[in-house]
């Protein structure tokens, strides 16, 4: 490949010059894997943080105050139709009174399935103190709710409901989900526990879901309303998420903005310089040329350059940004030591950002390498 | 009789398109095979255009031109790409040697741009060729650091490279010393003898001219003298 190594020839005996660009290029890919993997990370652990431990889709009745029954033949019919939906869980809700020597507070007492729930909610995570409810009218609270009202584990207190009547829960431990309005709020127990107390049969107040791909659980959210029909409310995060995603979307925007621009100024930079290169080889084409050299394999020493100075580039880059960020994560850190962001390095992505950077320059020499076609053995002789 | 490698008929070359320029003016001429042809001429008076044309580094406005019996009007850039890169070897005044490689592997480029592979047998006869033009202890410098006599014996050697019938020179010796020049030429006419290749040099240089066996004068585009050594010696 003569090209090729003329290529390899040229950039190396111009060794400030080839640095420079390579060096323009890495800055540029850098910054690409950079502010990819921190907008990455940043919105994975926002994404996470919002609906890691939540219910991703959920069915309900269209009649708030009615109940589900057919909720296993659900499951079995519809739900465990969809490979997306990687758990189900069922729960059963009742707001009511947690009362505590004529102290009182305002509670929702979830009654979930316990094994089910557990790979959405991780309570055995969130569990800081005691254990889990296993049998009926054991109950688990937020350490809010906990300090708040002076609690003790192993305490039984009264829950009342009004119109409905009362029910003795025993606490067995105590979760703590980092969310306030949760941890002051849900009193969590069995399916049985909150089904006797409001006394009705096997039913549940809501289907939980989570999926394999959360950005797609209003596709999911479609499906099951069309399988279900009117009488079902099916819902889903983004929906009820809306602002967040809005965020999350200007984020990506933002940073594919970014990306672009610092790509073209990497494009643009590439073109120019090897523009000039053209014009400072011109003796060297000419006198190719003269010795038959084809115009195609003139334009190939071009491409071949810009090839070179992408993959030295994208090398160069990855490195510099993998660097950066892992400076980042050591230097950015909050008091106790844990990065202020996750950066999430994705291989992937760090790969399409290298590929880009190849590309880029590829394309950039494109006009130069049309250039150097251009160029003519006749005018290199008579200007010596 | 040798039969011609090179034939001109009726070459014309003009120059713009508003204001014309008639560089060359039915330029009718024939070289034969082996021959060693010199071109003289004031500066302008067209000489470098007619080699260019004959390299087919450009092309004329009229006429035909056959080398080695094929018309190179018809040709598109390819061809005449492979054309010159088989046949025709350029030896240039100023050296035109690719300063990014070494004084050898400047001379196998020829060889190296017909795609052929690069045998023992062909660094064999690049090293002959250096040998020949007594460089072979500075085969391995980078052009650069030749001086300039050094430089234009690369070249000479690269033009021979791909065992061309012709060898194309203009003012080969034109920015060197006389002695270095008086060496080129001695250098020339051996190659021209040994290997029997055909050469046409452009000189400005009577000097130089007088050693060929034909000397042609070009003349505001037109061929004013064409005669044999003894020829023009005579009329001197």
């Amino acid at each position: 490949m003569l090209p090729l190594q003329i290529a390899w020839r040229f950039l190396t005996s111009s060794k400030g010059q080839t640095l420079m660009i390579v060096l323009g290029i890495s800055i540029g890919v850098s910054v690409q894997v950079f502010i990819g993997s921190l907008i990455q990370g940043l919105q994975i652990s926002l994404v996470d943080a919002t609906i890691g431990n939540s219910s991703q889709v959920t069915i309900t009745r269209e009649d708030d105050t009615e109940y589900i029954d057919d909720y296993q033949s659900i499951t079995s019919e519809f739900l465990n139709q969809y490979e997306d939906i990687d758990v189900v869980s069922y729960a059963i809700d009742q707001p009511g009174t947690l009362i505590d020597d004529g102290e009182t507070n305002p509670v929702l007492l979830r009654g979930f399935d316990q094994e089910r729930s557990n790979a959405i909610y991780q309570f055995d995570e969130k569990l800081i103190e005691g254990r889990l409810p296993s049998t009926d009218n054991e109950v688990i609270v937020g350490d809010v709710l906990f300090e708040d009202m002076n609690l003790a584990i192993g305490s039984s207190y009264e829950m009342n409901v009004v119109n409905i009547g009362s029910v003795m829960v025993e606490i067995v431990g105590v979760y703590d989900f980092g969310v306030t309005a949760i941890d002051e709020s849900w009193m969590i127990s069995n399916l049985g526990t909150v089904q006797s107390l409001i006394g009705v049969g096997d039913v549940v107040s809501r289907i939980e879901m989570q999926v394999s791909e959360p950005f797609d659980a209003d596709i999911i959210m479609r499906g099951l309303q069309t399988d279900l029909g009117n009488d079902f409310e099916v819902t889903n995060w983004k929906d009820q998420n809306a602002d967040l995603l809005s965020g999350l979307n200007g984020q990506s925007v933002s940073s594919i903005m970014i990306q672009v621009f610092v790509t073209l100024s990497v494009v643009l930079g590439i073109a120019s310089v090897l523009a000039i290169t053209v014009l400072q080889k011109s003796k060297q084409l000419g006198i190719l040329k003269a010795m038959g050299i084809k115009d195609k394999e003139a334009s190939l020493i071009f491409l071949s350059e810009g090839f070179f100075l992408g993959v030295f580039g994208a090398i160069g880059g990855v490195s510099l940004g993998l660097g950066l960020s892992y400076m980042f994560t050591k230097f950015a850190v909050n008091p106790d030591g844990t990065p202020v962001i996750d950066l999430y390095i994705d291989p992937q992505f760090i790969m399409l950002s290298a590929g880009i950077a190849i590309l880029a320059a590829s394309l950039a020499s494109l006009i130069p390498a049309r250039r150097s076609s251009k160029i003519s053995v006749i005018e290199v002789i008579k200007n010596g | 009789m040798a039969s011609n490698v090179i034939e001109l008929k009726h070459v014309k070359k003009i120059y713009g398109t508003t204001i014309k320029t008639e560089a060359l003016k039915d330029i009718n001429l024939a070289f034969e095979e082996t021959s060693f042809t010199s071109i003289i001429g004031q500066s302008g008076s067209g000489k470098s255009t007619l080699l260019n044309i004959i390299g087919t580094l450009d092309r004329p406005t009229e006429g035909q031109i056959f080398i080695n019996g094929k018309e190179t009007s018809k040709m598109n850039k390819n061809e005449l790409s492979t054309l010159r890169n088989e046949a025709i070897g350029f030896i240039f005044q100023f050296h035109y040697l690719l300063p990014e490689f070494t004084a050898i592997e400047n001379v196998l480029m020829p060889i190296r741009i017909s795609k052929q592979k690069v045998t023992d047998e062909i660094i064999k006869r690049a090293n002959e060729l250096m040998d020949l033009v007594g460089l072979s202890k500075v085969k391995d410098n980078l052009a650069n650091n030749m001086s300039g006599g050094q430089q234009q014996r690369t070249a000479i050697a690269r033009a021979l490279m791909n065992q061309p019938k012709i060898i194309l020179a203009d003012e080969p010796t034109g920015n060197l010393d006389s002695d270095t020049t008086k060496q080129i030429y001695q250098l020339l006419r051996k190659i021209n003898r040994e290997l029997q290749t055909t050469f046409i040099i452009i000189t400005h240089d009577r000097k130089v001219a007088e050693e060929a066996d034909r000397i042609i004068e070009i003349k505001d585009g037109e061929v004013n003298v064409d005669v044999t050594n003894q020829q023009y010696r005579q009329k001197d």
